[in-house]
Order: structure tokens, then C-alpha cells, then sequence
């Protein structure tokens, strides 16, 4: 089996197990400003951020987060669709941005 | 860009209740920060593991190149029974920060100001109330804090004291699990009728700061927004499982 497709399920696994909305036990991600600023190059929890699947913008900090176990969930606060997810591997930290269409990084 | 890693000393300790330290950390590269901002901590073991954790300041940003954190032990944690039972002054530390661009307040902001916290989420609030001291402001400020017990209230004594002065600052106390002979303040879970009555004197134009685990603050931001304060004034900040 391809280690992407281990990833995939993994991340798919991390997804089903953790972040369900139905059982609300997020946090802001103001709370991971520390490794989003690792991830964008800058403290982005005051930024405006896009979600790709309903185009809300929201400030970054004020997303959901879920980060019950070894992967962090971030989902956005209006339509709860996964924006961003983070899991930490022994060969490197895996990021998919693909729930981002945008964010705006500090002046 | 990113944040830097840099290592913090621990110039000193205070207890605040039987369960609740506070670490005074000197930063000698610390650019200042501001009322509501958090830490990262990362410990590192020897054979490589490390394990990161985010604490808001609860220092005011006037005092120079040092923060206080303070630390509610978690039992059955990873980081904050280390913090309690191993970490004494001269121990260093990493320390990643100042993080947070949403959850924050400076006097240039104004007021009014409704601060509600639960147990420990008053760290990030009493940054807020301290700078406020400080910086000689007058803005009317409640503070809304539930606590469990009357000695599990974090900061008592300094809150008291704030309030003593008389300055626009006042403290509205509920104890959910156990009130001691006497006790005039509340006795239930902040809810909607409590907050109604916080909110009436501040005015509409009030900024609203919730800290605390999810649920209390769910039910803040929501009676909030009832009782006619627009989502933009109401900032909240969860904690949750992460703090431990």
C-alpha cells in the first residue's frame, strides 16, 4: 500500500473519529496560532481566512479546531466543512490546505 | 516570519489555589505582547520526544521582558503535573509567542467591558483587567467569573483588590459546587438572567470577552447575542482538552 494512501485513510480515519460537529468538543483556532504561524510564515489567528467549499470568510482565529488525538482538524465556523488538517508523522508533518481558497497573511 | 522558539527562565512561583501555580518566566528576547495573547510551551525529553502546549499570559504587556502563565494541574497530563511537580525557579523552558491576533483587548480599544470567565479561563481576562490597572483607565469593567469553590477562585485576593479601588472595575462571583457559610454571590452555572444583569449598567456598546471550557462559553456567546449585542463585540476563547 502507498504510504499516500495510508495517509489518506489515516487523515480519513482522524476525521470520522474526532472532529464529528455533532459532538462539539472544538476549540478556537486561536488556540494552534503558534503552528499556523509555523505552517504561513506569520501569526494569522486575527486574518481573514476563505473557505473553499462555502466561500465564508471568517477570522482565522475564530475557526473550529479539533485536536482530540494526533491530528488537528480545523473546520469552518459557518458550514463546518474541514479547511485545513495537520498530522504529525515520523517522517515530517503532513499538511492539506485544500479546504483553504484563501488567507490573508498580516502586513 | 514564523515565531521563534525562545528560552524562557523561571524567575519565580506563586501558588493561586491548591491546584493552580503560576510561573513567572524571564524572557530576555521577548518583544512585548498584549492582553488576551498566549504561549507555547514545548518540553523535550531526552530521547527526542516533545510535547507542546498553549498558556495565555496572564501578565499585563507594561511589564518588561518577563510573562506570568498560570497553570491549572490536569491530573493524568502530559505537561501540567511536570510544570507543578518538577519545574522550579532557575529551570529554563521554551517558549514560542507572543500568538493570538483575535482574542485581545488594549485600553486604546475602550469599553465598556464584559469579561466572563470559568475556572482557569480567567488567566487570559486578568491580563486584560491588570493592563486596565495600569494603565489608569477608568473603563466600567465587570467581570463575570464562576469558579467552583470559594478557595478554587483563582486570584481572589488580587480581584478584591481590584475591585477595592473602585475605579469602574467590579467582580460578580458564582460558586457552582460548594458556597461557605455566609456567601452573598451566586450559586449556579452563569447563565442568561446573570449575564442580563452584568450587562444592563455596561450599555450596548460594550466588548465582550468569554474564556472558559466550551460549553460555558457556548452558552455566554449565545445569551450574549440574545440579549442584543452583535456577534462582533463578543470574543471568545475555548479551552478544552489541550491544557493539560
Amino acid at each position: 500500500m502507498s504510504e499516500g494512501r495510508a495517509m489518506d485513510e489515516r487523515m480519513q480515519r482522524l476525521a470520522d473519529m474526532r472532529d464529528d460537529p455533532a459532538v462539539d468538543l472544538s476549540l478556537d483556532a486561536n488556540a494552534i496560532g503558534g503552528l499556523l504561524a509555523g505552517i504561513f510564515g506569520a501569526d494569522v489567528t486575527g486574518s481573514d481566512g476563505r473557505c473553499a467549499s462555502c466561500s465564508t470568510v471568517s477570522v482565522m482565529g475564530t475557526m473550529r479546531v479539533y485536536m482530540r488525538g494526533p491530528g488537528i482538524v480545523v473546520r469552518c465556523p459557518a458550514c463546518t466543512q474541514v479547511v485545513l488538517r495537520v498530522v504529525e508523522t515520523p517522517r515530517g508533518t503532513m499538511v492539506d490546505l485544500r479546504g483553504v481558497a484563501a488567507v490573508r497573511l498580516p502586513g | 516570519m514564523a515565531i521563534e522558539w525562545q528560552l524562557g527562565t523561571v524567575s519565580s512561583t506563586r501558588d493561586e489555589t491548591a491546584t493552580v501555580r503560576t510561573f513567572t518566566l524571564g524572557l530576555p528576547a521577548w518583544a512585548g505582547h498584549r492582553p488576551g495573547q498566549h504561549v507555547d510551551l514545548r518540553l523535550t525529553a531526552d530521547d527526542g520526544y516533545s510535547v507542546e502546549r498553549s498558556y495565555s499570559i496572564a501578565s499585563e504587556p507594561e511589564r518588561a521582558r518577563e510573562v506570568d502563565i498560570t497553570v491549572e494541574r490536569i491530573p493524568g497530563g502530559e505537561v501540567s503535573p511536570f510544570l507543578h511537580e518538577v519545574v522550579v525557579p532557575g529551570d529554563r523552558l521554551e517558549v514560542r509567542g507572543p500568538i493570538g491576533g483575535y482574542f485581545v483587548w488594549e485600553a486604546a480599544l475602550g469599553g465598556p467591558l464584559l469579561l466572563v470567565a470559568g475556572g482557569s479561563g480567567v488567566v487570559p481576562l486578568m491580563a486584560m483587567a491588570r493592563h486596565r490597572a495600569r494603565a489608569g483607565m477608568s473603563i466600567p469593567t465587570r467581570l463575570v467569573f464562576s469558579s467552583r469553590t470559594y478557595d478554587e477562585v483563582i486570584y481572589r485576593e488580587e480581584l478584591d483588590r481590584l475591585a477595592a479601588a473602585r475605579d469602574g472595575f467590579e467582580v460578580v462571583h458564582t460558586l457552582t459546587r460548594g458556597q461557605p457559610p455566609g456567601w452573598t454571590g451566586f450559586s449556579r452555572r452563569i447563565d442568561e438572567a446573570m449575564l442580563a444583569d452584568a450587562l444592563e449598567p455596561l450599555g450596548a456598546a460594550t466588548r465582550a470577552y468569554a474564556c472558559g471550557p466550551t460549553a460555558l462559553v457556548e452558552v455566554v456567546a449565545n445569551a450574549l447575542v440574545r440579549l442584543g449585542l452583535p456577534p462582533d463585540r463578543i470574543r471568545t476563547e475555548r479551552f478544552g482538552p489541550t491544557g493539560t
